[in-house]
Parts: C-alpha cells; structure tokens; sequence
C-alpha cells in the first residue's frame, strides 16, 4: 500500500473501449481527472504512469444509483459509512454512488441534505450525489424541494407508497408532489408498495404467532408491490410526471412497468443487485441471523424463477437501470426484530457485487452484450440523473471514471473477503465470472493487481440539474398538446331542480392539507381522439351566472342552443 | 317481410336493411334518429317531468306503444287462446289472470342447452316440462311456433327511485320495474344507499318499504356500505342471516363521502368473506378524481365534458387492479360493478387468468353507447349521459366489452338505471360535479345485447340467456329457482322474437326519464310475451303490471358458484412459522421512537380484528408456483462462525439454530 502514487496523468493503452453504443479499440489519456484525448498514437507528455490494458475492455465506471451509506435508524447507525460503503463500490467497479437523504418526517428536508453533505464529503472515496426522500408533505417541503432542486443540485426525490403513519403519502399527496416535480423538472422515484394493506397483513400474521423473518416476505406479498406500481404509474400519467420506480423486486412489478412502457408511459424500473441476483426463499431459513439478513422491502420474491426473469427485463430495455440498495445491519442490529419481524430493520447488501452479478447473470449467459451492460450500470443512471454525458461515457471531456473489465475472472462472493463491514453476504457462496481489474476514479489508479487504494474524503458531491433530455422531452412534448377546452354551450335556462346541498360524492373537496399545486399539466398519450374542441370557442361571451328557475310554471325544459 | 314494413315505418336512410348495419357492429356512431346536436329529442317532454299523475295507469300510453312494431300482423306469431272461447287476448278488460298457463312448441333455452318442448306453469312456478304434458282442462295455453322461450332476464344493477340530496330518480320502483318487465328482465336487484352515519338496516327496512308497495316483478336487494366501524359489522351479519342480503358495495370514489380507505376495504373484505357474502366494488379513484375535477374547474371547463375529463378510464383501471389485490389478499370473492372501459376490463380479465374469483359487470351504456357525447353542444343531452365511471370517449369500447361479455371474460350485465330528469340535472348546470348521476337502461339491456352480441355472432342464444340471466342467478345464490328454465323453477319466462326491429326512443320509452341515452339506435331481437310470477305481463304490445305485486327475494350465503373456489383455497392457506432456536446473541440498543412499519391498525376501530382472530386463516396462494416451508439448502450447516464482530460490546452474535 505504501508503495501506490497518486498520478494526475495517466495513459490507459491497448484497450476496447466500451460505451453503451459501439466498442472499438483506442487509447485514452487522462488529465487532471478528465479524459483528454482517445484515439490511437496519442501525443503525450513523457514520464506518465501507463496502464496496459493488453486488449481488454475498457468501460465507463459503474453508477450505483441507490445506496443508503450510513443510514441513522432508530439511534443506531448502517455498518456502512460513506468510506466503507465508497470503498465496497470502487472495489466491485463502482465510480460513483447516489445516496438517499432521508429526512425524519416534520424535519427539514434542506438540513438533512446539508447534514448528509458534511457526512460524504468528509467520507466518500467516489463522486457521489444525492437524492432526498419527501417524507411529509406541506407547503414547507414544497418551497424546500424547490430550492433543493434549483439551488442544491438535487432532481430526484423519492415518496414512499408504504410505512404506513410514518413515511407514507396518501393518493392526493401523491397528485400533488407528482403535479409540482412534473413542473420543476424533477424526477419522482417512489417505493412502491401498498403500506395499508401490509399494515393489515403484519398484524394478522403477528396474530397467528409468525414472528420470524418469513413473516417480513409474508406480509408483503408481490402482489402490493405491482399494486402500488400500477398506481403510482396512473397518478404519473395523470400528472405528466416521469416516475422511477425504485427497487423493483417482483416480477409482477416488472410487468407492470414493462406494460406500461409499452402503452407509452415515462417510468423506469430499477431491479437491485439483490433482486437480480437471490431470492426470498432464504427468509425460511433455519438460521434466523441468515433469514433476517435478507430482510428488506419490498421484499426478495420467494418464487426462485425471478432474478432470470428481472435479468431477461434489464436486458430487453424493460427495466433501465440498476442499483444496489446497499443498506446494512449487523446481525445484533437485525436482532432488534428477534421477536418481531416488523421491527427487524431492513436493507441487504450489493454495492460491491452489483456489476459482477449482472456481468455473470446477463452477459456471460448471452442475454445482453457489453454495451447493454454499460447502459444498464452506468450510462442510463448518468443520463436520468442529467450527469450525461460527464458521467457514464467514455469520451473526450467526460471524467476519468473508468475500469478495466476482465470477463474471465472468477470470484467467490464471501462475506470472509468483502468489502463491507456486514456480518452476512446475501450473495454468499456465489460464484462470479466477471471483475473489474482496474478501477481509475478521478483519474487516479484506485484498484490495480487486487490492491484497493482509497482516500476518504476526495469524494466529489456532483449536483444534478432538473428537466433531464432522457425523461423530459417527452414530458415536454405531451404538455404542449394538453390543453383542454370547454365546449361552448348557450346558458342552460331550463327549470332547475330542488336540493338540499348536502355534501355529496363528486364535490371535489380539497384534501385534508393544503395542496399547494395548481398547474394544469395532462398525460394525452393514450388519448386517440382529440379534447381540443373546435377553435372558435375564445371569442364567445361566457355563461352569464346562472339565474336558477326552480320548478317554473311552464313545466317544460327548454335548452337554449347556441349558434 | 320486414324490410317492407319497416319502409312504411321509418324515415330511415339507405336501402340496407338495419340489421345488416348492426352487424359487425362496425359504425362508431350510434345511430340517432331525432337527437341532432342542437335539438332535444322530438315529443320527448310530452307528458315527462312533473307530470307523473298521469303515467302510472299505463292505459292512456298504451295506444302509441312503446316499440315500433316491425311485425307482419296478418300472420300471428304467437297465440294465446283460452278454451273458455275467448279466441284472443288482446285487450286489457277481457284479460283473464290465470294461475296456469300452458306454453306449446317452444325452443326452450337455457344457458347450457336448447331444445323443443312444453311447458306448463302453475301457482307461479313450472310443474311440467317434456311433450304431451297432461294439464288440468281451461287453462290458458300460448302457442309458441317454435320461438324461443327462455328465463326471465335479471336487472342485478338498478338504483329506482334513489335519493340524493333531497331529489329522487324520476323512475320509482313501479316505473322502473315496468321498464324493465317491458324489455324482458323479470327481476332486479336494487342498490340500498344508507347515508353515511344512517344505520344500514333502517335503510334496508326503507327500501323494502318503498319496493314492496310498488315493485311489478321480484326484486332482491345489494346493500352498500358507505362508511366503517364496528356498528357496521353487526349490521352486515344480521342483514345476512336474516334479511336475505348476500352482497355489499364499497366505494373507492366519492371522496369525503362514501369512499373507503384501503385498509377499511380490507377489513370489509374479510367480514364479507366470513359472512359469505359477495363483494361489490365501484371501482374508481377518489383521491385522484377528486383532484382532477378541481383542476379542470380551475381551468373553467364547468360543463359534462368536464365529467369524463375528471374521471379518466385509468383512474378506473387502477382502483380494479387495487380491489382485485385486496381481494386476493383477504380471499374474498370481488364483483366489480359497472364495468365502463377497455381498460377496466383488461385488467379483470386478467386477473380471471391468474385465478382470481373476479366478476366483472358492464352495464347497459357501456355495452350500447361511448362517452363522445360529453361534448355534445347540447347540455341537456350531455348531461344525461353523466355516470360514474363514465362512459368511455373510445368509441371502440362498447365493441370491446362485448367481445369480452361472449367470451366469459366479463359474466354478468346489470343496467345500472338511475335516471334523472334535465331539471334535476341542470342542478350542476355551472359545475359539473354536482350533476346527479345515473344512466337509464334497464329497458333497453336484453335488447341491446342481442342486438350487439348475437345479431353480430359474437354469442349464441345460450350465452345470452347466461350473462342476462343465469350467471346473475348463480352469483347472488338464486340458481336454480331463477335464471333457469327447469321443474320448480320460478314462472319467469321470456318468449323472445330475434327478428323484431325497433327504434329506441324517449317518447316510446317506459322511463319516466326525458332523454334517452340510446336515442335513435335500432336493435333487433325484443320479447314477445314476457310471464313474471306465472302471469301474462307483456302480450302482443301491451304491458300490464300490478303494482306492488314484486316480492322480495332473500338470497342465501355461500353462494355455490363463488364460494366452492374459496373454501377449498381456505383450506390450503394455513400458514406455519418456522421454528427455530430462541436468538442469543447481542441485540443492538436502540431509541424508544416507534420504528416505521409498527403494525398500525386503522385510526377507528377494526372490526375484523376479532372475526380473523377467532375464524380459520385463509389466504390466496393459487399463483404460488413453489412451496413456502421448503428446505434450505444450508439448514443442517451449523451456524456461520462470524469471523467480522462489529464491537458488539457482548462479544461475538451466537445464532442458535436448530439441530
């Protein structure tokens, strides 16, 4: 370790450089943490450090676009910080992290940002960026994801459909966040699952005496989780919003996605290295410290067939991206829960083997190429998270986050030999073909000839602007053609009915808080006939306030008609 | 012979004959006669609104009858003689009330199979049916001519006389159930609407009251639940052992008024299913439509476009996708009503495919018309068409539910008939939200599906008589006695004409409504001669009910049809925990703040706590493809010596496993 040098200039040689859309063999030399030139015969200065690639491929650092590094719960901390989670990344492959803020619900959303900040800038090994978690709604947090979006260099905030009376937003709350970030240019991700029927679920299994962790997978069935996909896909569709569904664990839920991709929905579907990788057959595990350690929500599915399945989805372009959910407990963590499933704390590994695993799941068994792969780890995040193409591409300008994949190497995933500081390795005993060889962040040598060399600290944060081209064109297009006319009609004078105005069904009440969004936005994709009424609707007078005759002598109803 | 006839009759274009147009049902248009954009139907407010005195006596409308008879009436198609020498019974007066009646040379059909037989009735029920039946001398014999005889249609969707806010739906249970006997539907279920915080048996009780002193054919009753606590619970259990009640509605629409949470529906859901009840669903919604008709009022669209407009079909999908994944949930069986999109649909459909007990009803509207005519500059006739959901703008729609209707996907069709007139409408005549709701239809429902199901060969005979009548029957537990043509079945039969044309109008119709939403459309296939309780109720064009007459049908629990899938998948569901070892190791200290996922139960009381702790646990694991107690593969390995200690100040996690 002590030998390593820290070069500002290096020249990567005899590579195939790997982008999401062609791969052809270059150099590529590096600068002050930039690529500044790729081709062949490159003219640079004397005495660099050179890496020789000897013909092996060369690709954009993974994005890791969902972690929880040193999440605080319940006055105990993830065993994972920022330096150890960033090291756990670089050591699998990973350049940079997308972490979750997650705000007590009633705190400030913009100190938990800036309390996060001062934990990964002092920490972070990698570039890392933030994502922040709505988990109450009112006018406050509204005017905070504001400033967070145009000033903080934040674009995607996640609400939760589940943790019912805690983090969960009801349908109206939900219409609303989705109306104001559809207008800001924010991306919505949500964790979708249906928390009130879980609520039920998990007080009736605690009930019949399950008290273990296949409680957990019991008490969230797939069918929650697709449920609540299908409705946060409608609630976009109705807002114009683009959604992200985070953690997709089901194949029922990646179904839904799928379908309505194809009906023309902005969503993306995000499958975790633990979804793609293991299944949920483990929570009836005999050893509770193994069974617990797989507790996470949504939960791992118990059919063994999805992982190929959400691998098949990732490869067809179903599914977009993928990230870890990297959140983890010590087993005397977990065992808060030892007596009650619902209180086990929840999260599962997967930062470090996230590119091995989707390497070994979908390249080596020929359902995607290595384009796709790149696509999947790294271009498709840097591109919703507006970062593209400074991040996941190879390419003049771009930073120098880079390694050196080495397809045939092959590693046994152990908890003996990772990276993390968690006790058990969901993946444990898996076999991997498939590693990064080197790891270049920043521009500077962090793995080579299995020596990790990290820094804490040197971790850029890397703020991302709202309205990214990859979700909002189309965002954009649809607004324009949503406008919605009236249909001129004459005043209706006919009689008009008695009532007692009770309150009744179709009054649009306002929901219990304040709805602080407003703008008419409409998704007419689907729509194959057109709501624009005829154009000559502008000039005509508007219905004077209406005079009500109730019951008039004459009996008859007599509609005036315009024209 | 018809062609000709019909020229005589009707100004209608074209040398095509009408049926031929229908079929296919290709034209995206419904085929209007008199409703032009600007115009309200010709002759429609004649003796409509406010002037109901002079309806109930029949007599006076019965001259310019309801369905423009397209029949060549110099060769009878049907005859009904009565050995006493009255050769004919044509007329109201002369009209002998027999309790037995002797049908001859009909195609009897049912929905498993037809064929030609006699059938003779008495004291309402069928005693004999078979070739050369020995019957008592005198009675009252029709001659069918081979024409198809078969039961009795069931309205299941029917909202008479409805309050709402101090109005009524203009059709009462005596006008109402006079349509309905007109187009061949010899009984209806009504909807009870308790006002939220009103008892539900009460409510019950007022029906009853209302439907008994007026019905002219049997009726039974849905009672919906418009609000959730324990009172209701009880209330729900006394109205099925001993009022006759098997199915109640939820709403998820209405906002702040009847709608549910999800978790009520749950609880909702397992009450039903220990009560063996059915759950009925109006699938929308309400936080979300709620918050479309505020924005579209925003943006001042204040007419019935704005309806549709706040209502989108996906708003539909998605509250039937959320009630079938409650009902999976709780192993309860769910019937979504009014079934009014594509979309809707697709996802019932594909849910019976999973394995879900999921009935789907598409109504009348949805099956005869789309929602295109919200935007009709006419505000009178845009408002009628105001229902919720709402009627789809795809004009392909009505040709998609009934494909899905013939091919089993959707089982049942109700009309969903709650009709208000356009000065009760013109209530929400600046604001859409507040336009009462309801579409008319129960006349016009067998009809309609003929005309659009079998006309175009999309079903056979006997699939109509299944998704009129017999599927109702078996759902609401009221198979065989009705929707079935058998030895002891209710005398509810229906003598059906396939080639009879009419024309569907306001001014012919027997609705006490002003506007018909089928105006100007032509079906083909109409009854006959319809017998309710074993009486002559519609001969020869004239309708002749007794008010009051309608008996209320009770309907037993544990419907066959529905609950054999549920028992047995109650049985399979019993959950087993894992056993295992007590945990000995560390446990982490933590802070007393409840953590986020405590099993919270809803603010007010559930109700079904105490039933699901003391009943059978059931669960839904038709789709589970693998067995949830299986071994792990490392099970018998001894525990995992952790070699990472992460300063547990105990030392080290000691995990006991079982041997």
């Amino acid at each position: 370790v002590a030998g390593h040098l820290y070069y500002d200039r290096l020249l990567v040689k005899g590579g195939r450089i790997v982008n999401d859309d062609q791969s052809f063999y270059a150099d590529i030399y590096m600068e002050d943490g930039v690529i500044k030139q790729i081709g062949d015969n490159l003219i640079v200065p004397g005495g660099i450090k050179t890496v020789e690639a000897n013909g092996k491929m060369v690709i954009p650092g993974g994005i890791d676009i969902h972690t929880h590094f040193q999440m605080p719960y319940r006055g105990t901390t993830t065993v994972d910080d920022f330096s150890q989670g960033s090291k756990a990344a670089l050591a699998g492959g990973t350049t940079m992290i997308v972490d979750h803020v997650i705000p007590e619900p009633g705190s400030s959303l913009i100190e938990a940002f800036e309390q996060w900040r001062n934990w990964a800038d002092e920490k972070t090994c990698c570039d890392y960026s933030l994502h922040v978690d709505i988990t109450h709604w009112n006018d406050r947090v509204k005017q905070e994801v504001d400033i967070l979006l145009k000033e903080k260099g934040v674009n995607s905030f996640q609400v939760y459909m589940a943790y019912k009376d805690f983090y969960q937003m009801s349908n109206s709350e939900l219409y609303e966040i989705f109306t104001f970030l559809g207008e800001m240019g924010g991306i919505v991700q949500v964790h979708a699952e249906n928390g009130e029927i879980i609520a039920e679920e998990q007080a009736r299994m605690l009930e019949m005496g399950i008290t273990g962790p296949e409680g957990h997978v019991l008490s969230r069935p797939e069918e929650l989780e697709a449920e609540a996909v299908f409705r946060a896909i409608t609630i976009a569709s109705q807002t114009n919003c683009p959604l992200y569904v985070t953690r997709v664990m089901s194949k029922s839920a990646a179904d839904i996605i799928s379908q309505a991709r194809k009906k023309g929905n902005v969503v993306f579907g995000e499958p975790i290295t633990a979804s793609l990788g293991t299944d949920g057959t483990h929570y009836w595990s005999k050893n509770w410290a193994k069974a617990a350690s797989f507790v996470t929500s949504p939960p791992l599915s118990p059919d063994p067939t999805t992982p190929d399945y959400l691998n098949t989805l990732l490869a067809s372009g179903d599914l977009n991206i993928t990230g870890s959910a990297h959140c983890t407990f010590s087993v005397a963590q977990k065992a808060i829960g030892k007596d009650d499933f619902t209180q086990i704390p929840e999260g599962v590994n997967g930062v470090e083997e996230r590119m091995s695993l989707i390497w070994e799941k979908a390249v080596t068994t020929g359902k995607m190429d290595e384009n796709m792969f790149v696509a999947v780890t790294s271009t498709n995040a840097a591109k919703i998270l507006n970062l593209y193409p400074r991040k996941g591409r190879l390419a003049v300008g771009s930073d120098a986050d880079l390694v050196i994949w080495d397809p045939d190497t092959v590693r046994t995933v152990t908890a003996k030999t990772h990276n993390s500081a968690a006790e058990y390795n969901v993946f444990e005993g898996m076999e991997l073909r498939g590693g990064p060889s080197v790891v270049i962040c920043q521009g500077k040598l962090v793995l080579e000839d299995g020596g990790l060399h990290v820094t804490p600290g040197v971790g850029r944060f890397i703020p991302c602007t709202p309205f990214p081209d990859y979700a909002y064109k189309r965002v954009k297009a649809r607004k324009q053609l949503a406008v919605l006319r009236a249909v001129p009609r004459g005043m209706y004078d006919g009689p008009v009915s008695d009532f007692s105005p009770l309150s009744r069904g179709g009054t649009p009440s306002a929901s219990a808080r304040t709805s602080p969004t407003k703008q008419p936005v409409r998704n007419l994709h689907h729509s194959a006939f057109s709501l624009a009424g005829p154009p000559t609707t502008e000039d005509l007078p508007i219905r004077p306030a209406g005079r009500r005759i109730v019951v008039p002598p004459g009996g008859r109803s007599n509609i005036t008609s315009l024209s | 012979m018809s062609q000709e006839s019909r020229g005589a009759v009707m100004s209608t274009t074209g040398e095509v004959p009408a049926f031929f147009k229908n079929m296919g049902s290709g034209s995206p248009k419904p085929r209007q006669k008199f409703c032009g954009m600007f115009c309200p139907v010709e002759g429609s407010g004649d003796s409509k609104t406010l002037d109901f005195q002079s309806l109930p006596g029949g007599s006076k409308r019965s001259d310019e009858r309801v369905i423009d008879r397209q029949t060549d009436i110099s060769q009878p198609r049907v005859e009904i003689r009565e050995s006493r020498g009255k050769s004919a019974l044509q007329n109201l007066d002369d009209r002998v009330r027999s309790d037995r009646l002797l049908i001859k040379g009909a195609k009897i059909v049912n929905d498993d199979q037809s064929f030609c037989a006699d059938i003779y009735m008495e004291d309402g029920h069928i005693k004999q049916i078979g070739e050369n039946l020995i019957v008592p001398g005198g009675v009252k014999t029709i001659d069918a001519h081979g024409r198809m005889l078969m039961p009795g249609g069931i309205d299941v969707h029917t909202r008479f006389q409805m309050p709402d806010r101090g109005m009524t739906s203009v059709d009462d249970f005596y006008q109402g159930t006079r349509a309905a006997l007109a187009g061949g539907t010899t009984m209806i279920i009504d909807h009870v609407v308790p006002e939220p915080g009103a008892s539900l048996l009460s409510a019950f009780e007022q029906w009853r009251e209302w439907a008994d002193s007026k019905s002219c054919c049997d009726y039974s009753l849905h009672v919906d639940i418009t609000e959730w606590h324990k009172g209701v619970q009880e209330e729900m259990e006394a109205l099925v052992k001993d009022h006759g009640v098997n199915s109640f509605l939820v709403y998820l629409a209405y906002k702040d008024v009847f709608q549910l949470t999800d978790s009520q529906v749950y609880e909702v859901f397992s009450v039903i299913r220990d009560l063996g009840a059915i759950a009925q669903v109006h699938a929308e919604n309400g936080d979300i439509v709620a918050e479309e008709q505020r924005r579209i009022l925003e943006q001042g669209i204040s007419g019935p476009e704005g309806h549709v407009l706040s209502r989108p079909e996906e708003v539909e999908a998605e509250a039937v996708n959320r009630s079938v994944t409650v009902a999976n949930q709780t192993n309860c069986p769910l019937y979504i009503t009014k079934v009014m999109s594509k979309s809707a649909a697709d996802v019932i459909a594909q849910a019976r495919k999973k394995g879900t007990v999921v009935y789907g009803e598409p109504i009348t509207a949805s099956l005869g018309t789309d929602g295109s005519h919200y935007w009709s500059k006419n505000w009178a006739k845009a408002a009628a068409f105001i229902t919720s959901p709402p009627l789809s703008p795809d004009p392909t729609t009505p040709d998609y539910l009934n494909s899905l209707l013939s091919c089993g996907d959707l089982q049942v069709t109700g009309s969903a008939h709650c009709t208000f007139n356009t000065a009760q409408r013109a209530v929400g005549k600046d604001d859409f939200t507040l336009i009462p709701e309801g579409t008319n239809g129960t006349e016009e429902r067998m009809s309609l599906i003929w005309d659009k199901c079998v006309v175009t060969g999309k079903m056979d005979e006997n699939q109509f008589v299944a998704v009129t009548s017999t599927n109702a029957a078996k759902i609401f537990n009221l198979y065989p006695r009705k929707g079935r043509i058998a030895v002891g079945s209710d005398a509810d039969l229906v003598l059906w004409d396939p080639d009879v044309t009419k024309i569907i109008s306001a001014k012919s119709h027997n609705s006490n409504q002003e506007y018909n939403i089928f105006e100007g459309l032509e079906v083909r296939g109409a009854p006959l001669v319809v017998i309710s309780q074993g009486k002559i109720i519609l001969e020869e064009g004239s309708l002749h009910t007794t008010e009051g007459c309608g008996r209320f049908i009770g309907r037993k629990p544990f419907s066959d049809y529905v609950y054999k899938r549920i028992k047995a998948r109650s049985r399979l569901a019993e959950l087993r925990g894992v056993p295992r070892g007590l945990y000995d190791g560390p446990v982490c200290e933590v802070s007393v703040t409840p953590k986020t996922m405590t099993p919270a139960s809803s603010a007010k009381t559930s109700p079904a706590k105490q039933a699901a702790a003391g009943g059978q646990p059931v669960r839904n694991l038709h789709q589970s493809g693998f067995s949830l107690s299986g071994a792990q593969i490392d099970d018998n390995l001894p525990r995992r010596n952790t070699q990472r200690i992460v300063a547990p100040p105990g030392g080290r996690a000691n995990i006991t496993s079982l041997g």
